[in-house]
């Protein structure tokens, strides 16, 4: 079943934390406990339309000790394909819901001798449930957060009281950006950073690590993508004998979930690998947007992603 | 399987060890075919039939009691048997809790757990065990968590922690190997643990587990047979403890072969952990003589064809190859030639 066992749960308060940010509190029907997770871990939230089903992940931000809910933050996207819209507009308190259990792509390294956080925007999420575990041990840690400006900063207030000195916010609109070659100059060795937040982001703090030697088993981050809107196409499937239409606003996974194929997935944002396909015919192109391929698998038309890649061409062929 | 313990069985020494009419039916035989070759056979640790093996994802058998006693007995000989790296006590606590909460749902009538907070109370009837502690407090119980729990937990317990895009061995309970040995293994991945195993590296066995394990979830634990033999019901077959058994293999003929030599297998479960995000693997070992085997005659002649036809390198590398013959002419009468029934059931 492609959603393994869900977890039924209601919507017991809503709150809008910022002009873009809502915050959703869930709990079993029950009030029973939920699973355990480890901080940086997130659920697939399926969330049922009139005319489509949705699925996405979000990071699971309270606190892990605390399990008689799960809280999680959804940022209302722009260019939404329907899901954060979803999540802004329909749910309300006593909605109900079916969530994935948790799974961890993003979790601390617990050998490190310190873990330097790095967030922009709504990547703080993660961060907010693994402080939670850095604060009762005595591993030292710093969360450094970038936001658009004060009415941007989710979560400051939490963050302060939680964390204290060891948290610092940076705001764009006072012109105080994150130093990230400084700060990871100035580290000790041993340390491990974790960075969450837009790719712009990811990329410049990957690159000053390399730039001044860190091991890559030290750098840390994630990006869940949402599955880009691109053109319309057609798929076959070549086991069910089924020729489905993508849409435009659909990814290829959720077009083959809707024709009623169940492929395996855990994150639905191209990190994990787990709903890899093999492609078996192609007269176009793999328009790949993962993060779990390398270049070379990219380059040989053979394989692709479906929760977060497309393709342009008449004839795709692929072995589901 | 409600189950009456026998206490008194050993493990070693006399070897007082037998299986009873209803274990016999219900052992793991792992060979649905007459022929065996490896796979990378994992299927979901879900439920099975009453009374199964896997009625309950922790089992409990007649044998509980005296493999614990037998599992002290190596511990008091050889503390390294049970280690953990110092960064693995949060899933010593997720195995603590895993055990503690399968056994008091599963068999209500020998355990219970009262959580009140990280106030708990646990009570281990069959071993006179009444413990209360905080949990997530290392001091309060009077061995690490781990320590603790797996002196109860049938099976050994091994715990590998995530990260770098592997698995590693960081923390366990061995007493019961298959001649392998944890303080050996201890800081391996993955595929350096099993850097032993013949044909499945070549087979790309361990890249397609270790990608499964990868992504193993929470809350989906998975599970896969395994099996070798055994000369004697001898649990503790370490390469520490090589001298006490290794010799035993050159005394097996083929008269005495029915009762001496015993089917080895192994259910291994493994398990997402919630806090630590670290996976546990549990192997569960249950032994059968080949003569308790062959009062199955489906099996007899199963277990007789297997044999027979196993790859030479899998003969050498389970141990098998002094006496693997004794067991085949052992085994020869037993099988008139007639086909075996898909699947392992015993039908009888």
């Amino acid at each position: 079943m492609t959603d393994g066992q869900t977890i039924t749960v209601d919507v017991i308060a809503v709150e809008q934390i910022t002009p873009l940010v809502k915050h959703f509190t869930l709990a079993r029907p029950d009030r029973g406990n939920l699973p355990g997770f480890s901080g940086g871990s997130h659920v697939v939230v399926v969330m049922r339309g009139e005319a489509r089903v949705f699925r996405n992940p979000y990071s699971l931000l309270g606190p892990p000790h605390a399990l008689d809910t799960y809280q999680i933050a959804v940022r209302r996207m722009e260019e939404s394909r329907g899901g954060s819209q979803f999540m802004h507009e329909r749910l309300r308190v006593g909605s109900r819901l079916e969530i994935a259990h948790p799974v961890n792509l993003f979790a601390l390294d617990k050998r490190a001798r310190k873990h330097l956080l790095i967030a922009g925007g709504i990547g703080i999420t993660p961060f907010m449930a693994q402080i939670e575990e850095l604060r009762g041990g005595n591993v030292p840690f710093e969360l450094h957060y970038a936001v658009r400006s004060r009415e941007h900063a989710a979560f400051a207030a939490r963050l302060h009281e939680r964390a204290g000195e060891r948290v610092r916010i940076y705001y764009d609109d006072a012109g105080a950006p994150i130093d990230h070659d400084g700060l990871l100059a100035a580290q000790p060795l041993g340390t491990h950073v974790y960075v969450c937040g837009p790719a712009g982001m990811i990329s410049r703090v990957t690159e000053v690590a390399r730039r001044w030697g860190w091991p890559d088993s030290h750098v840390h981050w994630e990006q869940f993508s949402a599955p880009p809107v691109g053109d319309a196409f057609e798929v076959y499937l070549a086991r069910a004998e089924r020729r489905v239409q993508v849409l435009a606003d659909q990814s290829l996974l959720e077009a083959v979930e809707a024709a009623g194929v169940d492929v395996p997935y855990l994150c639905r944002g191209g990190v994990c690998g787990f709903c890899q396909t093999r492609v078996l015919e192609l007269d176009g192109e793999l328009l790949h947007n993962d993060h779990y391929l390398s270049d070379a698998e990219k380059s040989s038309r053979k394989t692709i992603m479906p929760c977060v890649s497309r393709a342009r061409c008449r004839n795709l062929v692929l072995d589901l | 399987m409600s189950a009456v313990f026998k206490p008194d069985e050993t493990f070693r020494g006399e070897f007082n060890y037998r299986n009873s009419a209803a274990a016999i039916r219900r052992f793991p035989l792992p060979f649905p075919d007459d022929k065996y070759m490896y796979s990378v056979n994992l299927e979901p640790h879900v439920p099975g039939p009453a009374g199964s093996i896997l009625e309950f994802a922790i089992d409990i058998d007649e044998h509980y009691v005296a493999e614990c006693k037998e599992r002290a007995i190596v511990l008091a000989a050889d503390p390294l048997r049970f280690q953990a790296l110092p960064h693995m006590m949060s899933a010593q606590w997720d195995c603590l809790e895993l055990i503690m909460e399968s056994l008091a749902r599963d068999y209500p009538q020998h355990f219970t757990l009262q959580r009140h907070g990280q106030r708990w109370h646990w009570t281990n009837r069959p071993l006179n065990v009444d413990q209360e502690f905080l949990f997530g407090e290392p001091a309060s119980l009077p061995l690490p968590p781990l320590d603790y729990i797996a002196r109860q937990a049938p099976g050994d317990w091994v715990v590998m922690d995530q990260h770098d895009g592997d698995l590693w061995i960081e923390a366990g309970m061995v007493t019961t190997p298959a001649d392998w040995s944890l303080d050996f293994d201890m800081g391996m991945t993955f595929k350096e643990w099993h850097g032993p195993v013949p044909l499945a590296h070549e087979m790309n066995v361990f890249d397609r587990a270790l990608k499964y394990l990868l992504n193993l979830r929470l809350g989906a634990p998975v599970r896969r047979l395994n099996w070798t033999m055994t000369v004697h019901p001898r649990l503790d077959t370490a390469p520490e403890t090589y001298p006490a058994w290794g010799p035993d293999r050159t005394q097996i003929t083929a008269e005495n072969a029915g009762d001496l030599v015993h089917l080895r297998v192994e259910l291994q479960g493994l398990w997402r952990l919630p806090r630590s995000n670290a996976i546990v693997f549990g192997i569960r070992g249950y032994l059968i003589s080949v003569r308790e085997l062959a009062t199955v005659p489906k099996w007899a002649r199963r277990v007789h064809r297997v044999l027979k036809t196993l790859h030479p390198a899998l003969v050498e590398y389970k141990g098998l190859a002094r006496y693997r013959d004794a067991v085949v002419a052992w085994l020869a009468p037993y099988d008139d030639g007639s086909p075996t029934t898909p699947g392992t059931a015993p039908d009888v």
